[in-house]
């Protein structure tokens, strides 16, 4: 008598992609200029990115629900693509930051980009060294958000292609047990 | 009215280049530009105006910290200059960063003289830009006034 293989033992996710919404990369940005600020939301923006702006970096930890408050509702809903932070701010810095994204295992595999005026290698190695995706140079450049932009859809395209290449194996797996059964 | 519209043109893209010709502006102002389109055409005037306002703040805030010589705060006055310098870098304030960088060297070797004159002078500049870009803003009404486009402009 053949075994009837259920739904639920194939265990095949249906949520192929992290993305915001097709093609909509959301980004946080975080800079305490408001200058930069304005400058930086309307970049993405043009680039067809999902933005959202804070002032600092406690801000950004308070959004992510990273700030140590018991509230991690709602934030398995949060899907940010990409942090851009500007290294020199009061307070927290963005290289401080940067090391509590990458300690924090619901946001750690998310790229982190660093902005500073200032180009100073050590600094720059720093930042890398901690995990850092990129690190921009001020002020950024359309060209650099399309870069980063287009690297990342090809990041997602990958794990999209692996996703369905594993389906594909996975299908052809239960194919070729369900011969075995003979059915 | 074509004559209008072209003749206004003219006027804004001679004074546009004439403000990179002087130094006022560098190519971050053309990039601003390049984010400015129909469905945000106040996008240029409100970053400037943002700056302008950021200008006026920390140039008060580092008069205070530099007005008594025997008590200079001149970690805040660097902290100033800094911002100063960044956001100015950002608009394509040309003028006012040149100083920003003069200023921040008369801050490293803590030179009050030399800070009272960079402040001075960061004041004039920025407050020379904003009238040079209201004036350019007015022409940019004008010709929308008239029914024109504004011009692309090409500097190089």
């Amino acid at each position: 008598m053949a075994e009837v293989m259920r739904s639920e033992t194939l265990n095949i996710s249906n949520n192929t992609s992290s993305l915001a919404s097709p093609e909509l990369l959301h980004v946080l940005a975080v800079d305490d200029s408001i200058v930069d600020r304005k400058f930086i939301e309307r970049l993405l923006r043009v680039s067809s990115c999902k933005v959202t702006v804070v002032d600092s970096a406690t801000r950004a930890l308070q959004y992510l629900g990273l700030d140590g408050d018991n509230n991690s509702v709602g934030f398995e809903d949060l899907k940010i693509n990409l942090i851009m932070t500007d290294y020199s701010m009061p307070g927290m810095t963005g290289y401080e930051l940067l090391k509590k994204i990458k300690e924090s295992s619901a946001f750690r595999e998310i790229p982190v980009v660093i902005m500073s005026s200032e180009n100073i290698l050590p600094r720059i190695d720093r930042c890398l060294e901690e995990g850092a995706e990129d690190f921009l140079l001020k002020p950024v450049k359309l060209a650099d958000v399309k870069r980063l932009r287009d690297s990342l859809l090809k990041a997602e395209e990958r794990v999209f292609k692996n996703i369905m290449h594993k389906r594909e194996l996975e299908a052809n797996d239960i194919f070729s047990q369900l011969k075995r059964a003979k059915i | 009215m074509n004559t209008v519209v072209a003749k206004l043109q003219r006027q804004f893209q001679d004074y546009l280049v004439s403000l990179y010709q002087q130094g006022f502006l560098d190519n971050q102002f053309t990039e601003l530009r390049k984010l400015q389109d129909e469905g945000t055409p106040d996008f240029v005037a409100e970053v400037v105006s943002l700056f302008f306002d950021d200008c006026s703040k920390l140039i008060n805030s580092m008069s205070r910290s530099l007005e008594r010589p025997e008590n200079v705060d001149f970690k805040q006055v660097d902290s100033g200059v800094h911002q100063l310098k960044g956001s100015s870098s950002s608009v394509g304030a040309r003028r006012v960063k040149n100083v920003c960088i003069s200023f921040k060297e008369c801050c490293d070797v803590q030179n009050r003289e030399g800070c009272l004159r960079c402040l001075q002078q960061v004041d004039y500049e920025y407050k020379m830009l904003k009238t040079k870009l209201q004036d350019l803003f007015n022409l940019e009404q004008q010709i929308v006034q008239a029914g024109g486009a504004i011009p692309q402009v090409n500097i190089n």
